[in-house]
């Protein structure tokens, strides 16, 4: 469990977070929905730590980060995996030194354990057979999936993922959704995931918080999403004049 | 002097020390070091050979033409040569020239790691980067540096020797006869110091600004600009102050 507890965040000027308190529960996929600039992607920065908050505190359990030395960060920080908004795979080592680097960095396991264990975690993001490739040679979408493996490689308690479908067609994006969604389920891992996409929300979104003018707009799971009376939830999932269309007619028709 | 050094100079040395923490892995980080030697070794002889030749040879013809037809015996051409080579010119010209080849590039890897969010990831999985980034650098640089700098005052020497002997103006014996005249050890104490510590400066000052820089490709261009121009300044004042210190 990471409980963000009265969260501020200002840029100068730029007031982004204005007291954000959310819990986001282990074995959960926890969505941060809302606008592009809404600020999700500070909220997550802060919630692992890349950034400090201006006010506020971050508990991952009853341990505050926010209090944390640099030593203790790192040491959390064995059981936190990342998936960057554009991967961050490094460009110049092949998809299997890329999911090594972590082992390579804090195990003594032997290069034959540890290229199973590589082997291991591309199955399960269904990339088997593409160690020997760099990043550059394989498509987004098998990017996107990389940069999972190389999240998911030392078992993390933590999951974080930041726009993971975004530039994605939405077959693939589905596929990644679910993919998160499994690796949760399966680890019992606390995953908290950015999104501006409906489809995610509708799909894998069991605990949401929606952000919107630095504040928190609306929070509950995807079963209320339909129902809801939230203006500024209505706004935010029936943005497109299709999906107003379509809401007006399956509204006139009842 | 302008705020922006002090700032700068303040926030150098509060990243600093955290450069030199315990590896996460032994391995990596000799693995790290080892490449960077070959980088920084291997990949400047070339650049560092040509430029000694010209070095040796410009004091050369340029000592000879003071030399004229006074009373400096003719001998005495090998002696400056080596001397000017070993004091100065190797150890100053060749690492001036290195912070452009070197610490240009350690800016620009560095800053490139930094804009496509490589730190952050190393950073999440728990990685110590101001450690695994710098500190092989660092190592490398110490150690391979000083090395180049050697090679530099070898062959200006032999440059010298083209220039004067090749050419006909003086004999074999002569050159040979200054190089071995009036050697002084405290010279090469002297070319080591400076080796170190303009190897220290470069590497220091070209991953400082490579590790915090901003923005997009515009600013990772000026934070390798910069890297060479501060590291070029740098370099020469503390050529002054050791200097100073050392020949008094
Ligand atoms: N490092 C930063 N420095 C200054 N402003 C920032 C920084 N990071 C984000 N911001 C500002 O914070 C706001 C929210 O950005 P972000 O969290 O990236 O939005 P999104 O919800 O699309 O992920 C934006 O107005 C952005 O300009
Ligand atoms: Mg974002």
């Amino acid at each position: 469990m990471i409980r963000a507890e009265n969260i501020f965040k200002s840029f100068g000027d730029n007031h982004v977070l204005k007291g954000i308190d959310f819990t986001f529960e282990t074995g959960k996929t926890n969505l941060i929905i809302g606008k592009s600039g809404a600020g999700k992607t500070v909220l997550l920065k802060i919630l692992v730590g890349l950034m400090n908050p201006s006010e506020g505190h971050v508990w991952y359990h009853d341990r505050d980060l926010t209090q944390m030395s640099k030593e203790e960060t790192r040491e959390l920080r064995m059981d936190v995996g990342m998936l960057f908004q554009g991967n961050a795979l490094f460009d110049s080592m092949t998809v299997e030194e890329n999911i090594r680097f972590p082992l390579d960095m804090f195990t003594n396991r032997k290069l034959k354990e540890k290229v199973e264990r590589v082997n291991y975690c591309l199955e399960e993001v269904s990339l088997g057979g593409i160690n020997k490739k760099f990043p550059s040679e394989i498509s987004g979408g098998m990017q996107k999936r990389v940069g999972i493996a190389r999240a998911i490689v030392l078992e993390p308690k933590y999951l974080f993922c930041d726009e993971p479908n975004s530039g994605l067609d939405p077959k693939t994006a589905i596929k990644i959704d679910e993919l998160i969604s499994e690796i949760t389920k399966q680890h019992n891992i606390t995953t908290v995931i950015n999104t501006h996409d409906m489809n995610s929300v509708m799909e894998i979104g069991e605990k949401i918080c929606l952000l919107d003018a630095g504040k928190l707009a609306w929070e509950g799971g995807k079963e209320e999403v339909m129902n809801t009376t939230n203006k500024t939830l209505e706004d935010f999932i029936f943005a497109s004049p299709f999906l107003q269309r379509l809401r007006a007619r399956a509204l006139g028709s009842d | 002097m302008n705020p922006g050094f002090l700032y700068h100079f303040g926030k150098f040395v509060q990243w600093f020390p955290q450069i030199f923490s315990k590896p996460e892995n032994g391995r990596m980080y000799y693995k790290e070091v080892v490449r960077q030697m070959y980088d920084i070794g291997v990949g400047s002889l070339m650049i560092v050979f040509v430029i000694s030749i010209f070095i040796g040879a410009v004091t050369a013809i340029q000592f000879a033409y003071q030399l004229g037809n006074s009373f400096i015996p003719p001998y005495y051409i090998g002696y400056i040569v080596r001397d000017m080579a070993i004091i100065e010119l190797a150890p100053t010209f060749t690492c001036l020239v290195l912070a452009g080849k070197v610490g240009s590039n350690m800016a620009a890897e560095i800053g490139g790691m930094r804009q496509k969010e490589h730190i952050d990831a190393m950073e999440i999985m728990g990685v110590n980067t101001s450690s695994y980034l710098v500190m092989p650098k660092l190592i490398a640089a110490l150690i391979m540096i000083p090395v180049l700098v050697s090679i530099s005052a070898l062959i200006s020497n032999f440059g010298g020797y083209l220039a004067s002997v090749a050419t006909g103006y003086y004999s074999h014996s002569e050159y040979v006869q200054g190089l071995r005249s009036f050697f002084v050890p405290w010279n090469v104490v002297m070319m080591y110091v400076k080796a170190i510590s303009f190897a220290f400066i470069l590497t220091s000052v070209s991953c400082y600004q490579g590790y915090f820089v901003k923005g997009g490709s515009i600013e990772l261009g000026e934070a390798s600009t910069r890297a060479v121009v501060y590291s070029d300044i740098l370099i020469l004042i503390a050529d002054y102050i050791i200097a100073l210190v050392l020949t008094v």
